[in-house]
C-alpha cells in the first residue's frame, strides 16, 4: 500500500525539509559552524562540570589551602604543610589557584554550569512572558476591555518597560531584594522579553488571517491549542535566534552586576565573580583575571556569531549568494 | 505636522505618568528601606527609626507618597534621604559631569562607526569586511570592564597618562594649558571605553544599510548616467542609507543615564550613573526615583525627536 508514495518520493526532486535546508546553510558559514560545535561543547563541559564538581566530586572547587595562595597555572602539587587530600586532582593546578588556594580549574568548571543556567534561565523566562504577551496582543488584538483593545493595552506597557533604563532596572531590582541567584535569573527574564514581544506580535497579525489558522477555527479547536500548538510553532524560529544572542547578553549582564558586587554571590562560583574577584590581583595573579576574562569574551562571541550565523540561514534577504 | 508632534507629546505624558507610577511602586515594595540601611548599628533606636520613618512618609500608603514625590519634585523641594541636599541640585551637577563624557563617546561613535561600515559595506567579503565583522562580535562581547582593565594597564605603562578620576590632585594650580591637557587625557580612556560597544553595533548596522541601499535601482541608474563613483555613494547611497539612523541617534540619548554605571565606577568619574548605583546602595528614594523619571524623559523626548525628525528627512512620510 506504502509503495506508489515511497515511488513517488524517489522520483520527485530531492527535497529537504526546512530544518535541513537551513542547517546546510548554517554550514556554509565557517564561524557559525564553528561556534555552533563550540557550544555544543560547552553544554557537553557543563554538565561534566556539574557532575565533576557536585555529585563526583573529581575535582572540589571549595577546598580552601591557605599555604597555596596565588600559584600560577600548571604548578604542581608540592606542598607539605597541606594535607594529602585537599591535592588537587592529578597532582597538578591546571588553572592556578587563587587568594584562597582553591583550585581555578575547579571554579571555572563549576562556573561553567552556574553561568550558562543563568543565562538559559533568563532567556527561558524572557521567551515564556514574550511569548504570551506578543501572542495575546497578536491573536486577541482586535478585542475590546473597555474602551481600549488588547493590543493597545499590551503594546503600551511594552513601551512602558523599554522606557525604564534596562541596566539601571536590574541593578535597583537586585540592589533591593535579598542577594539570590534565582533573583538575579528572574530579574534579568523579565526585563528583557519586550523585543520577543514585539516579534511574535508581528508575526501573529500577519499568521491570524492564514488559511491553517480560519481551518484550525472551522474544527472548533479550543483557541489556546491554535495560538500554542499551530501558530507559535510557524513565528518560533526568529525567536530562537534572537534567544541565541540573549543568552550572550545574560552572561554579560551577569558579569557586569558581579562586578559592582550584586552578581551570583560565593561560594557559588560563575564567571563573572571569578573575574570580579580577581581584579583585584591583576598585578599579583593576572591568571585570575585573565582566565575568566577570555572565557566570558569566547563564549559570548560563539554565541553572538552562531545567532548571527542562524539568523542569516533563517532570512533569505541577508543571505549572501552562494 | 504641529497636530501630529501635540499628539505625540500628549501619549509620550501619558506614558510617563504610567512609567513613574510603576518606577515608585518597583522601588517602594521591594523589601530593604531607608530605615534599614544600618541594622547593626546600635545607637539606631526603635524610636529613631520610627522618626525617620515618619519624617520620610514612609508610613502613610503608597499612593499617598507618590503624590508627595511628585509634589516635591515639581516644586523643586524634593531632598536627598540621605544628605538632605535638594535632589535636583545633585543630579544638575552631576549631569554636568557626564554630558562631556556622553558627547564625546557619541562622537567617537559615530565618527569611527560610518567610515567602517561604509568600507565593510562597498568591498563585501574582502579582508577588510571579515576583520571588521569579526573585530565588531568581539568587542561587542568582551566584558566593558575587563576590556577597561586592560586598557587601564597597557595606557598607563605605556603612555604614562592619569586616567582615573576627572582631574589629578592637587593639579589645581598648574596653568591653564597643563590643566586642560590633564583633563584631556582623564577624559578620552573612559570616552573611548564607553564608545567602543555602540561603535560595534553601529559599524554592523551601518554596513548592513549600505549593503542593502547599493543593491537598489537609483544606484544603477547613478552609475548608468556615468557619475563618478564617489558621487554615487555618498550622495545617492548614503543619504538614503542615513535614514534609519536618526531614529538610532534618538535612541542613543538615554545612555547618558543608564549606560554609564559600569564606566563611571571603574574610571571613578562623578556621573550620573555612579549618583545612581550610589543611591541604590544607600537606599536613597527620591534620587531612585528622579534618575529613573529623567531617563524615561529622556527615552521618550529620544523617540519624539527621531520621529519629527524622521518625518523632515523623508519626504514619503506624511501626515
Amino acid at each position: 500500500m506504502n509503495e506508489p508514495i515511497t515511488n513517488a518520493d524517489a522520483l520527485a526532486p530531492s527535497s529537504k525539509g526546512l530544518f535541513q535546508e537551513r542547517w546546510d546553510i548554517l554550514k556554509r558559514n565557517r564561524m557559525a559552524y564553528a561556534s555552533f560545535w563550540f557550544l555544543m561543547f560547552l553544554l557537553g563541559l557543563a554538565v561534566l562540570g556539574k557532575v565533576f564538581t557536585q555529585f563526583v566530586v573529581v575535582f572540589d572547587p571549595k577546598v580552601v589551602r591557605l599555604s597555596e595562595k596565588f600559584l600560577p597555572p600548571l604548578t604542581t602539587f608540592t606542598s607539605t604543610l597541606t594535607p594529602k587530600e585537599d591535592a588537587p586532582t592529578l597532582g597538578i593546578y591546571l588553572l592556578g589557584t587563587d587568594e584562597l588556594g582553591r583550585d581555578v580549574f575547579a571554579r571555572m568548571l563549576e562556573g561553567t554550569s552556574v553561568s550558562l543556567t543563568v543565562g538559559f534561565v533568563a532567556v527561558g523566562i524572557s521567551l515564556t512572558v514574550g511569548i504570551f504577551f506578543g501572542g495575546v496582543a497578536g491573536f486577541y488584538g482586535r478585542m475590546k476591555l473597555g474602551f481600549l483593545t488588547v493590543d493597545t493595552l499590551i503594546m503600551r506597557f511594552v513601551d512602558i518597560m523599554l522606557c525604564f533604563p534596562t541596566f539601571f532596572l536590574i541593578l535597583t531590582v537586585v540592589a533591593l531584594l535579598p542577594p539570590s541567584i534565582y533573583n538575579i535569573m528572574i530579574v534579568i527574564g523579565l526585563t528583557s522579553w519586550m523585543g520577543t514581544a514585539r516579534f511574535v506580535r508581528a508575526e501573529f497579525l500577519s499568521l491570524r488571517d492564514q488559511d491553517f489558522v480560519i481551518a484550525a477555527r472551522s474544527q472548533a479547536i479550543p483557541e489556546w491549542r491554535i495560538i500554542f500548538i499551530h501558530m507559535v510553532p510557524n513565528a518560533i524560529a526568529p525567536v530562537l535566534v534572537s534567544a541565541t544572542i540573549g543568552v550572550a547578553t545574560a552572561i554579560l549582564t551577569e558579569s557586569s552586576l558581579s562586578f559592582l558586587g550584586f552578581g551570583v554571590q560565593p561560594p557559588d562560583a560563575t564567571w563573572g565573580n571569578i573575574l570580579a574577584d580577581g581584579k583585584t590581583f591583576l598585578f599579583d595573579a593576572p591568571w585570575l583575571t585573565f582566565i575568566p576574562g577570555f572565557t566570558i569574551l569566547f563564549v559570548v562571541l560563539a554565541f553572538n556569531l552562531c545567532g548571527e550565523g542562524l539568523r542569516e540561514a533563517f532570512n533569505p534577504k541577508l543571505r549572501s549568494a552562494p | 505636522m504641529i497636530n501630529f508632534i501635540l499628539r505625540n507629546i500628549w501619549q509620550r505624558i501619558i506614558l510617563l505618568i504610567f512609567i513613574s507610577i510603576i518606577s515608585h511602586a518597583i522601588v517602594h515594595l521591594a523589601p530593604g528601606e531607608p530605615a534599614l540601611v544600618d541594622p547593626s548599628n546600635p545607637r539606631m533606636k526603635p524610636e529613631d527609626i520610627q522618626r525617620i520613618r515618619t519624617a520620610f512618609h514612609l508610613d502613610e500608603p503608597l499612593h499617598i507618597q507618590y503624590v508627595y514625590w511628585v509634589q516635591d519634585l515639581f516644586t523643586g523641594e524634593l531632598k536627598s534621604f540621605k544628605d538632605n541636599q535638594p535632589v535636583m541640585g545633585k543630579i544638575w551637577q552631576r549631569f554636568l559631569n557626564s554630558l562631556p563624557l556622553f558627547l564625546i563617546g557619541t562622537l567617537i561613535t559615530w565618527f569611527l562607526a560610518f567610515p567602517v561600515g561604509i568600507r565593510a559595506a562597498l568591498n563585501r567579503d574582502s579582508m577588510f569586511d571579515r576583520t571588521s565583522t569579526f573585530f565588531s562580535y568581539a568587542l561587542i562581547s568582551i566584558p566593558g570592564f575587563f576590556l577597561s582593565y586592560l586598557c587601564i594597564i597597557f595606557m598607563v605603562k605605556t603612555f604614562d597618562v592619569p586616567v582615573i578620576g576627572m582631574q589629578t590632585f592637587g593639579l589645581e594650580e598648574a596653568p591653564l594649558l597643563f590643566r586642560s591637557m590633564d583633563r584631556v587625557w582623564h577624559l578620552t580612556i573612559p570616552a573611548l571605553m564607553s564608545a567602543i560597544a555602540g561603535t560595534a553595533i553601529l559599524s554592523r548596522y551601518v554596513r548592513s544599510q549600505m549593503l542593502e541601499v547599493i543593491h537598489q535601482d537609483y544606484i544603477r541608474t547613478a552609475r548608468a548616467k556615468g557619475l563618478p563613483e564617489d558621487q554615487v555613494i555618498y550622495r545617492h547611497g548614503l543619504r538614503n542609507a542615513l535614514l534609519p539612523f536618526i531614529t538610532m541617534f534618538g535612541l542613543t540619548i538615554p545612555g547618558l543615564i543608564g549606560g554609564s554605571v559600569i564606566f563611571e565606577t571603574i574610571f571613578a568619574w562623578p556621573g550620573m550613573g555612579r549618583l545612581g548605583f550610589e543611591a541604590i546602595l544607600a537606599r536613597d528614594f527620591p534620587v531612585i526615583l528622579t534618575l529613573n523619571f529623567f531617563s524615561a524623559v529622556l527615552v521618550l523626548l529620544g523617540t519624539l525627536i527621531s520621529d519629527v525628525l524622521y518625518a523632515v528627512a523623508d519626504p514619503r512620510i506624511k501626515f
